[in-house]
């Protein structure tokens, strides 16, 4: 019997790092500041949840300048971006099998 | 031993929590956050209304001073004088109306956005600033042009097309209601080509009554949750 759930990316659980996804998603290119903000969460958090979607090989991280202040950028990367539209997928279909 | 567990899981969840399956919380949630990080929100529907008060009441006071043109014109003759105060008057007319317009559209936003504290200056609005001003400054450049060349019945058809082309652009990156709008500004401004006598009063249309009305649905639509208003 197929596992129904097997196609769910244990990655995504975490709502944060599930919100990460979602916006750069549809964003190309979002600094942390504004994820913290949209997100609504702590420093150390967001950034314990972006270590570990670069660590996965989700996001790539621009690290720039405006001025002296550093300007960090996240962007989804190709197999982030395969990876989050899989796991929509796999919520859709667990939704279909519900009903 | 594992795929078991889920199983049971899986079977629980779907029995016990039908209403609101987690699956289905979890895409909703997907699709609220990208709709938020990716759209600006927190535009009025008393900016249009605003906007559109304006513009009537300009649109009144130019009419005012075209018709005390015409009627001297009638009486005394034609004076080029008289045509070049009047084309001055017109465009610094039009420049206190936007000014005035453009603030009000910022004031009721600004009050919105901090009634739900949400940002008014982040990555969504200036992608939605940026994206509306493209397709408004090749607008107010070519209307500068005609202008220059002396061709004033093309004014307001212009003004309407390039407002109307803004609009549709800027959908992507706010309401997706200000589409209607821009079209309906667009299909004004084009039909204004074949009546170019009647400029003022298509003006008067596009940017007056257009926006109240647009304003009002939207408020309506959006804004007018319950205790939103103190």
């Amino acid at each position: 019997m197929k596992n129904p759930i097997e196609n769910l990316n244990k990655v995504f659980d975490s709502r944060i790092r599930m919100g990460v996804m979602s916006i750069l998603l549809v964003n190309e290119g979002v600094n942390f500041n504004d994820l913290k903000q949209m997100l609504g969460v702590t420093d150390g958090n967001l950034a314990s949840h972006l270590t570990n979607l670069e660590e996965n090989g989700y996001i790539k991280v621009h690290k720039g300048f405006i001025g002296r202040k550093t300007n960090t950028t996240y962007s989804i990367s190709k197999a982030g971006e395969k990876a989050f539209k899989e796991h929509i997928e796999a919520l859709e279909h667990m939704i279909r099998i519900v009903k | 031993m594992e795929i078991c567990l889920s199983i049971i899981y899986f079977v629980f969840q779907s029995t016990f929590m039908d209403s609101q399956h987690p699956s289905l919380e979890a895409l909703q949630d997907i699709k609220r956050i990208m709709e938020r990080s990716s759209r600006f929100i927190s535009l009025s529907g008393l900016s249009g209304v605003g906007a559109g008060i304006c513009a009537l009441a300009g649109a009144y006071v130019a009419k005012g001073w075209i018709d005390g043109y015409r009627s001297d014109r009638v009486q005394t003759g034609f004076h080029q004088a008289a045509a070049d105060i009047l084309r001055i008057k017109l465009v610094l007319l039009a420049l206190v109306v936007l000014i005035f317009a453009l603030l009000l559209c910022f004031y009721f936003t600004w009050r919105k956005a901090s009634r739900n504290s949400l940002p008014v200056w982040d990555h969504t609005s200036k992608k939605l600033l940026v994206n509306i001003i493209i397709p408004l400054a090749a607008g107010g450049l070519f209307v500068i042009g005609l202008l220059y060349h002396n061709e004033w019945r093309f004014v307001a058809p212009a003004c309407l097309v390039f407002y109307g082309l803004a609009l549709v652009n800027a959908s992507k990156y706010t309401l997706r209601d200000i589409r209607y709008l821009g079209l309906l500004e667009i299909a004004a401004g084009l039909v204004n080509m074949y009546y170019a006598d009647f400029g003022l009063y298509f003006w008067a249309l596009g940017f007056g009554v257009l926006h109240i009305i647009y304003g009002l649905i939207m408020w309506w639509k959006y804004d007018k949750a319950p205790g939103a208003e103190q």
